[in-house]
């Protein structure tokens, strides 16, 4: 038993190093528009936009098989970034455009179970075990990841609400 | 003044509107002062920059000038007491804003007394520090009176880093139907001569000009009278156009200098002042007295007595409007509700909304006033008027166009930063296109993208921190485990016992580590 232990620690330890040095020394050239956008994106790798991942999003997107508004979000004001990094023009959802959605918790039936803070990419949810959990607006991401987390559905994806210092008037109506 | 001179002086700026100014007979009537109402609504953001922080609780009670919202961050303004009462609650109110969104601010309920709180008074102004008068005009809570409502110390006493040699007096008053600088300087001339003087002592400015529209006799006069002491102080008769009271015009026409693009007018070393803002100082200063009132202009063809009102900051817009007599029926009833001036007032939904800082008229304004009716719902004619009349030189057609398509990055490029907001173009479009309300929508639009970005690269770092710490974790807890397993070989083959005890701890640690990952 001890040996079998020992010899297949140190046959991971071995492996490991080994692949790690490969990883350095043969790594292949990424494509840099790539990288690139993937830069800009969230990071959260919520899957939301149907790629997997934020990586694989970018390179949809690079390659034209996808469009800039594919990641909900980053929303517009990603897709306007990309749509201008990549000289293109998007058509953007006009003023019933909600924003950006983000977590909101019940609190009358969050039971603490913490679940939704280790599932958050950003460390947005604040609580402890057995109290009751809050969202940071600023910090989440929208990427709904906790919702499946939470055993007593307290927690659901709302648009942020608009304060007086960020409404701004609408597009005046088209008139015939 | 000679004729070659206000030759010169209209040839200065090109553009412009000459929009009928609808300023009289409000502005003859003679300034009424209005008592505190029951209850008066106060928002803790009336100013430009962060909102106050309450500091009173429901229940308190509060005197007339006491604080009762602490200015946050560094551009800010306090809010006081307008009245003496009882704090009835903390909480939403209808913000005086075109949206109907609600703002925080704090009710009270009047006792009826008016009761002052103590205030520290100061018999010679002249005597101060310039830096001692920023902070007490801070104290007071002033912030320009003119519309901005940035909060005036900045602009003071050396908050802008350059130095001033010249102070200029805003009293042009270019915008239509309102009277209240007017009205001020009319009746209260040595006051708010008294307020520049104190204003030239803290700037450290060598001269102050006063800038008025020739529309306005009586107050020329009665500025004239008032100056006539002071040598470092003088009128300035400057013609009648709109925008005279934009910033950078009146510098240029009262100069001749310009102040550059994206630049403040302390980069010229000038600094502007609202004449309204002048008496707010001279009463923070001379008596500690809080900015708590203010000239409204309550004007309007469905007004029944229209004329000048001095009206305590959070009375209700719809009271200030009963006090003046009410609303007249006739030419079809009000067709247009506006807090400011007709050409860059807010349109407001309601008037169960409160009186502010910066609110400098209430206007009601019936279908001939608004002018609804020609040539609505036409398109584009591409006549140019509107790039005629903007005074700032740009082509309103043409952005307007772009953020129609959408396009406000390229709206933004025919240099729709620059526009003032000032409604020239609006006003001389024959297809009354809502030019204004383009821009200001696609003003809004690019603030928001600003935002979106801002909050992308937030969360951006946010979910990088996150990443590192989990994979930190990981890393320490697989080095425990690895240290653990082999704590227990070390054990196990110290004490010659079986193997089992070792694996058992070795399971555990991976059941750990299985639940952790
Ligand atoms: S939706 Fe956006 S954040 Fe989510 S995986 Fe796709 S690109 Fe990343
Ligand atoms: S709170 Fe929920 S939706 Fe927001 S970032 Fe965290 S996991 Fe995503
Ligand atoms: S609102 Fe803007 S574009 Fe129109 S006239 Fe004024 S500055 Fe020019
Ligand atoms: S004034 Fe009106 S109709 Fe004439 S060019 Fe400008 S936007 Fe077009």
């Amino acid at each position: 038993m001890l040996a079998a232990i020992l010899s297949l620690t140190i046959l991971g330890a071995v492996l490991g190093t080994v692949l790690g040095f490969a990883n350095r020394f043969f790594q292949v050239e990424g494509n840099p528009l790539v990288e690139e956008i993937e830069a800009l994106m969230p990071g959260s790798n919520c899957g939301q936009c149907g790629f997997p991942g934020c990586a694989g999003a970018a390179a949809a997107i690079a390659a034209g098989q996808a469009s800039p508004t594919c990641c909900p979000p980053g929303g517009r004001s990603l897709a306007v970034t990309i749509a201008q990094r990549l000289g293109v023009s998007v058509e953007l959802g006009g003023a019933e455009d909600p924003g950006p959605l983000v977590a909101d918790i019940d609190e009358s039936i969050c039971i603490g179970c913490t679940r939704c803070i280790r599932a958050c990419p950003t460390d947005a949810i604040l609580g402890g075990p057995k109290q009751i959990h809050n969202v940071m607006r600023d910090s989440c991401s929208g990427c709904a990841q906790c919702i499946d987390q939470c055993p007593t559905e307290a927690m659901v994806m709302q648009p942020l609400p608009v304060t007086l210092q960020q409404w701004f008037w609408p597009k005046p109506a088209l008139r015939a | 003044m000679g004729i070659l001179d206000r030759f010169l002086r209209t040839a200065r700026f090109s553009g412009g509107v000459h929009p009928d100014d609808h300023k009289r007979p409000a502005a003859d009537a003679p300034l009424r002062v209005m008592p505190p109402p029951a209850r008066l609504y106060v928002p803790l953001v009336q100013h430009i920059g962060s909102p106050a922080r309450a500091i009173v609780a429901v229940g308190d009670h509060v005197r007339k000038g006491q604080r009762i919202g602490e200015p946050q961050g560094a551009v800010s303004a306090a809010i006081h007491a307008p009245t003496s009462g009882r704090v009835n609650a903390i909480g939403d109110i209808v913000a005086p804003h075109p949206s109907g969104l609600p703002v925080r601010g704090i009710t009270i309920a009047s006792d009826g007394r008016d009761e002052w709180c103590e205030l520290e008074t100061c018999d010679d102004p002249f005597a101060l520090d310039p830096a001692e008068i920023g902070r007490r005009v801070a104290r007071a809570g002033v912030v320009g009176l003119g519309g901005a409502a940035f909060p005036s110390a900045v602009k003071i006493s050396g908050g802008l880093g350059a130095r001033v040699d010249l102070l200029i007096i805003n009293a042009s008053e270019c915008e239509p139907f309102l009277s209240c600088d007017d009205r001020l300087m009319r009746d209260r001339a040595a006051e708010s001569v008294d307020g520049i003087a104190i204003m030239l002592h803290a700037t450290g400015a060598r001269e102050a000009r006063i800038g008025i529209e020739d529309n306005k006799p009586e107050a020329i006069a009665a500025m004239r009278a008032a100056v006539a002491g002071h040598a470092r102080i003088r009128v300035e008769v400057i013609p009648t156009r709109y925008p005279m009271g934009s910033e950078k015009h009146l510098i240029l026409v009262l100069t001749g200098r310009e102040v550059p693009a994206e630049g403040r007018p302390s980069d010229i070393g000038v600094v502007v002042h609202n004449v309204g803002t002048a008496v707010a100082v001279r009463n923070a200063v001379r008596f500690g007295r809080p900015l708590v009132s203010r000239m409204v202009t309550v004007n309007g063809a469905c007004v029944r007595q229209p004329g000048n009102v001095e009206v305590p900051i959070g009375t209700l817009a719809g009271e200030v409007l009963a006090f003046c007599g009410g609303l007249r029926a006739e030419h079809g009833g009000p067709a247009r509700l506006l807090l400011g001036g007709p050409m860059t007032g807010m349109q407001v939904p309601t008037l169960e909304v409160p009186v502010i800082k910066g609110t400098g008229g209430i206007l009601v304004l019936d279908a001939a006033e608004v002018g609804e009716g020609e040539g609505d719902g036409s398109p584009c004619i591409r006549c140019g008027d509107c790039m005629r009349a903007c005074p700032v030189g740009l082509l309103p057609l043409e952005i307007a166009a772009r953020v129609r398509a959408g396009e406000v990055d390229a709206a933004a490029r025919f240099g729709l930063a620059d526009c003032i907001a000032c409604g020239c173009c609006a006003y001389v479009c024959p297809s009354r296109i809502p030019l204004v309300q383009y821009f200001h929508h696609a003003k809004g639009e690019l603030a928001a993208r600003a935002r979106g970005t801002q909050r992308n690269e937030t969360i951006r770092t946010l979910t990088r921190a996150k990443a590192e710490r989990v994979e930190r974790e990981e890393r320490e807890k697989a080095e425990a485990l690895a240290r653990r397993a082999a704590a227990s070989l070390a054990a196990a083959a110290a004490a010659k016992q079986p193997a089992a005890v070792a694996e058992k701890a070795v399971e555990d640690a991976s059941e750990e580590a299985g639940v952790c990952a």
